[in-house]
């Protein structure tokens, strides 16, 4: 066998060092920017914070906290990733069923998967598409987050794969029995289906609680922006102009530990379904790539 | 039977997704008529004046747009290249490794990063690769210079490549590990009996067996070579990188949006967006004639 000889074991310990020291190194970025967060203001101006808090403190959570523009964009961010999520969810599920039928059953089938794939391959571009959103009225609304992603081609892909899983007798004693396809959708299909749906659902969250640039691009306001775009212009821009702050508000988000609270406040609910994510995600991800 | 062939529910079942559809993939396609236009948002799509080719002329003749297409293209590439080299690599050693427990937590740790935003990676980036931060502070523990990673020009490409495979190699390699998961046992069992070691094993089964899949992400990745990540540069970049960072993407926000050049902007969108859509469809009828592959 292999595994005895002495080569491969030589291998096989450097191998492992190797591999746990690049997967350490995936995620220190994220351990220092913890440990800022709980370190004390001058430490970190100071750059003395390396992988563990120096001089552990919770000021910077606590000013985050108190921030009332905080508060308010991880609402924001929670209402559309809960609306949005929904809104996809619904929408998916209704158009994979009849995607998911023969051409023979469905004649006008190819149409509408032709319509649903060219608008994955071709798009109008930025500027075309921020006409649109300003002729539909949806500048500074709640609603441009959320409605303008709810059909995601791939999820419907996705969906669909799964609806072609499911055994054909299945459908057509239901439909022997007298039900409709709604009947034979909501009450055959949907509990089955839960596992799929709960990765499409996964998908979806992630995407609207990571989203940042339709908030800024077509939300003036900046109180109204979303976690994500919220981080984005205090953080990256640094823009404080826009902000409407107080000097006292200034100088509180001009600190590294606060920043560092904020970026990670803004991490936390991903690493919270992270353990689901991962199991989810890489069947979807094969489920996408791998079939007939 | 008769109730089996009736399709109106079909069609009402897709009317939501088709409006969605309608509004935000349909209409915007109609609005790259205005890559023709003077477009005046005063005037509107209806009353802006036609310019013609204008604007594409503008684009081939301006130095910056020049230098922002070449930008692009080197990133996309060597993003494509590292990310698919690399997560090859890494799929084969990590699946050296018997014991599962050790698998699972290295996939857990390299997978973390894909999932959080370029917002995220962008604000932690930019407190590390500081003259004062984190990195700088262990390169002046060496003894070496502090390197301006986000402000020099000579190191902005490497630094946006090498967070990219940060970010990314251990979500790309899950298509192979499934591969290599397929893989018979049997081949690796007579192999063994045949007195070929660990290596002549890899080499003689394992690649081979990966073969098809990578040339299915390579080809299907072609389709992304004007894409330079947009996220990423747009978080990271600030007016001293310009020269080697600015991409498409972030040139067509800035031309477009904030300085009002809507004809001009429309006009390179579409340029981006004619040429990724035919890099695309080669690239699918590539993947299925070389290996079979179909998504539909």
């Amino acid at each position: 066998m292999y595994h005895k000889t002495m080569h491969y074991r030589i291998f096989n310990v450097f191998n492992t060092c190797l591999l746990v020291s690049l997967a350490i190194l995936c995620i220190i970025p994220l351990l220092h920017v913890l440990a800022i967060s709980f370190s004390s203001k001058a430490a970190a101006d100071a750059s003395l914070v390396g992988l563990w808090p120096v001089d552990f403190s919770l000021e910077a959570y606590k000013k985050t906290i108190n921030n009332p523009a905080f508060l308010h964009s991880i609402w924001v961010s929670i209402a559309r990733t809960v609306l949005g999520t929904a809104l996809t969810l619904a929408v998916t599920f209704l158009a994979a069923y009849p995607l998911s039928k023969d051409n023979r059953v469905f004649r006008s089938r190819s149409i509408y998967s032709w319509l649903f794939v060219f608008s994955m391959v071709f798009n109008g571009g930025l500027v075309p598409f921020y006409i649109v959103i300003q002729k539909l009225g949806l500048i500074n609304s709640f609603w441009v987050l959320v409605l303008p992603s709810t059909v995601n081609t791939f999820l419907v892909i996705l969906m669909l794969n799964f609806f072609r899983g499911i055994p054909k007798e299945l459908e057509e004693a239901a439909l022997i029995d007298g039900a409709g396809h709604f009947k034979t959708l909501f009450k055959i299909f949907l509990p089955i289906s839960l596992p799929s749906i709960a990765t499409i659902a996964l998908f979806s969250m992630v995407f609207h609680w990571n989203s940042w640039f339709d908030g800024l691009l077509y939300i003036n306001n900046a109180k109204d922006f979303p976690l994500a775009t919220f981080l984005q212009t205090v953080i990256i821009q640094r823009d404080m102009s826009s902000m409407s702050m107080s000097p006292k508000e200034m100088e509180m988000l001009s600190q590294t530990t606060v920043n560092a609270a904020q970026i990670f406040i803004g991490a936390a609910p991903i690493l919270l379904v992270y353990p689901f994510l991962q199991r989810f995600f890489v069947k979807g991800m094969t489920l996408g790539s791998v079939k007939e | 039977m008769k109730r089996i062939k009736k399709t109106w529910p079909f069609h009402v079942m897709l009317l939501p997704a088709l409006i969605c559809l309608f509004l935000f993939s349909y209409l915007p396609m109609g609005g790259i008529i205005m890559a023709f236009q003077d477009y005046k948002p005063w005037e509107g799509v209806g009353g802006s004046a036609w310019v013609g080719l204008d604007n594409f002329r503008y684009l081939f003749e301006r130095q910056d747009s020049m230098q922002v297409i070449w930008n692009t293209l080197v990133i996309a590439v060597m993003k494509i290249v590292f990310n698919l080299l690399i997560p090859f690599v890494f799929a084969i050693l990590l699946n050296e490794i018997r014991k599962t427990a050790l698998q699972r937590s290295i996939q857990t740790m390299v997978y973390l990063p894909h999932f959080l935003s370029w917002v995220i990676l962008g604000g932690i980036l930019i407190e590390m690769l500081a003259v004062d931060g984190f990195v700088n502070r262990i390169l002046a523990a060496v003894g070496l210079d502090p390197v301006f990673f986000l402000g020099d020009n000579n190191w902005f490409r490497f630094t946006v490549i090498v967070s990219d495979v940060w970010k990314e190699f251990g979500y790309n390699t899950i298509v192979f590990l499934a591969a290599l998961a397929g893989v018979s046992p049997t081949l690796y069992e007579a192999a063994e009996m045949d007195g070929a070691n660990r290596l002549k094993q890899t080499l003689h089964i394992t690649i081979p067996s990966m073969i098809p899949i990578t040339i299915v992400v390579g080809t299907l990745a072609l389709g992304n070579i004007l894409n330079a990540g947009f996220d990423q540069i747009f978080n990271l970049y600030n007016p001293l990188v310009y020269e080697k960072g600015d991409i498409i993407d972030t040139f067509v926000y800035r031309t477009a949006i904030l300085n009002g050049e809507m004809g001009f902007g429309t006009a390179i969108g579409l340029f981006k967006s004619v040429i990724s859509m035919a890099l695309i469809l080669v690239s699918y009828r590539l993947a299925y004639k070389w290996a079979g592959y179909r998504i539909f």
